[in-house]
């Protein structure tokens, strides 16, 4: 899974292989982290513009 | 009744009617519990299996709700991708559907490896040349997908929705939800595939063998295939039943005869293929092993030529014309029997493609192989079931899970 297990080879498969993995989970990853810091960052500023209303 | 917790203007039974109805499904999921911890903590000697019997029951229905489950990554497809705006009426509950399939796989499959504290053993010290790798991997991958896009539909609970971060945070996943929706769809080829895949690379095992195109057997394709096309109809078949239970209609007709008329068209590309690689396998394949079709399907108590005519056209062909035809699909009871056949149908396939594969004989002076899963392998099948079912019937009490109810119960 990672280059620093022993059976590691850099090899075709290695690469085309975990690199599919690596690739899907850095989007979900990316989606993830972007759709909480965008909701902290609404909550944040949606909470400001209400106390300042208020 | 109604309470904070329920949807707004929809009605629910009554706590206590609810909590009967519990305890009558939680009674089975309790059975199936028992059972697994019995296999945890006995070991596989629990099981019908032997060293020549490693796939069996687990695995079918492993292979069988992984099948169904694919409603929720085609019907993804088709909203996010395609751009069919009115099946989000029904995405909700086929991605909840695909999170039952999904969960009970990866349920089911910490029984069946034997010692689950070794299960990271596969991502960890992965074989890159096996299927059953690509299958892990993307099998849990797509779990996590399926859980994101389950998330947004918990967080539209009224009470949840009241919490500023949850409701921004619902928001922003449904705003790139087309996103995981892309992901989900190439997570799903390849495990779907790859599920196919095993079978048709089995050399040893000419019932299961085939032939394809470069690393990929044409089996590989024919599962990716009959997931996309009987998937949404599981997603109707559940619905239906939903809404018998509920009295209450949940869905409108058009969307039930939009998922039919598109799965009816992918069954049948689906059953031409099906049928010219079984021709195929049966006139070219097989014989080029020193077997026979009839070999396959003779001389046992179970696995007679009824199975492939079974397979391809009371389940297959049939409802594939029920389906694509406008006077079929109108006709409700046509459409759902035609749905009910169709599933049917790729539960026999992936029946076939497991268990028959592993009790035909591969030897002239061997038998057939057959095969008794004991208890406690019913018990821990029916567990996803029952664990589906409370699921769907919390879901449905306190989800807004279907956006027509509303509209299509205005007395309620």
């Amino acid at each position: 899974m990672f280059p620093f297990i022993f059976e590691w080879a850099w090899d075709i498969s290695h690469l085309v292989f975990m690199g599919a993995l690596w690739y899907a989970l850095s989007i979900i990853g990316a989606g993830l982290t972007y759709c909480i810091i965008k909701s902290l960052y609404d909550t944040a500023t949606q909470e400001g513009g209400d106390n300042a209303h208020h | 009744m109604t309470t904070p917790a329920i949807p707004e203007g929809v009605k629910r039974c009554s706590t206590r009617k609810f909590a009967i109805w519990l305890a009558v499904v939680g009674a089975v999921l309790l059975w199936g519990v028992y059972a697994m911890f019995l296999v945890w903590y006995k070991g596989l000697n629990q099981t019908g299996m032997n060293d020549a019997y490693g796939f069996a029951l687990w695995i079918w229905a492993d292979l069988a709700v992984i099948a169904l489950g694919g409603g929720a990554f085609f019907s993804g497809f088709l909203t996010y991708i395609i751009g069919k705006k009115e099946l989000k009426n029904v995405i909700n509950y086929a991605v909840i559907i695909g999170f039952i399939c999904y969960s009970s796989a990866l349920l089911i499959l910490a029984l069946d490896i034997g010692q689950p504290l070794r299960g990271w053993f596969i991502f960890w010290h992965a074989n890159v040349h096996s299927m059953l790798t690509e299958v892990a991997f993307c099998l849990s991958c797509y779990f996590g997908v399926l859980t994101i896009e389950f998330i947004p539909v918990v967080l539209e609970n009224p009470k949840l929705d009241r919490i500023p971060f949850l409701h921004h945070l619902s928001h922003n996943l449904h705003e790139v939800m087309a996103v995981f929706a892309a992901t989900g769809v190439f997570l799903s080829f390849f495990h779907q595939g790859s599920l196919g895949g095993v079978a048709g690379v089995l050399y040893g095992r000419p019932f299961a063998f085939r032939e394809g195109l470069l690393i990929w057997p044409w089996t590989f394709f024919l599962f990716t295939w009959s997931a996309a096309a009987v998937g949404p109809c599981f997603t109707v078949m559940v619905t239906w039943l939903t809404e018998k239970v509920t009295r209450k209609k949940l869905v409108k007709q058009e969307i039930f005869q939009l998922l039919g008329k598109i799965s009816g068209w992918m069954l049948l590309t689906y059953m031409i293929a099906k049928i010219a690689d079984t021709l195929y396998w049966a006139v070219v394949t097989a014989p080029s092993k020193g077997f026979a079709l009839m070999d396959f399907y003779s001389n046992n108590p179970v696995y007679g030529i009824w199975i492939l005519i079974a397979e391809l056209v009371v389940c297959g062909l049939v409802p594939a014309f029920i389906l694509i035809s406008r006077k079929g699909r109108e006709n409700n009871t046509m459409l759902i029997t035609a749905m009910i056949l169709a599933v049917i149908g790729v539960c026999i396939n992936r029946w076939v493609m497991v268990l028959q594969v592993m009790a035909a004989p591969l030897l002239p002076f061997q038998e057939w192989y057959m095969y008794m899963p004991t208890w406690q392998e019913v018990a821990t099948t029916i567990l996803p079931v029952a664990y589906g079912i409370i699921l769907i019937s919390l879901a449905h009490r306190y989800l807004p899970v279907f956006p027509q109810e509303k509209e299509l119960n205005p007395g309620n």
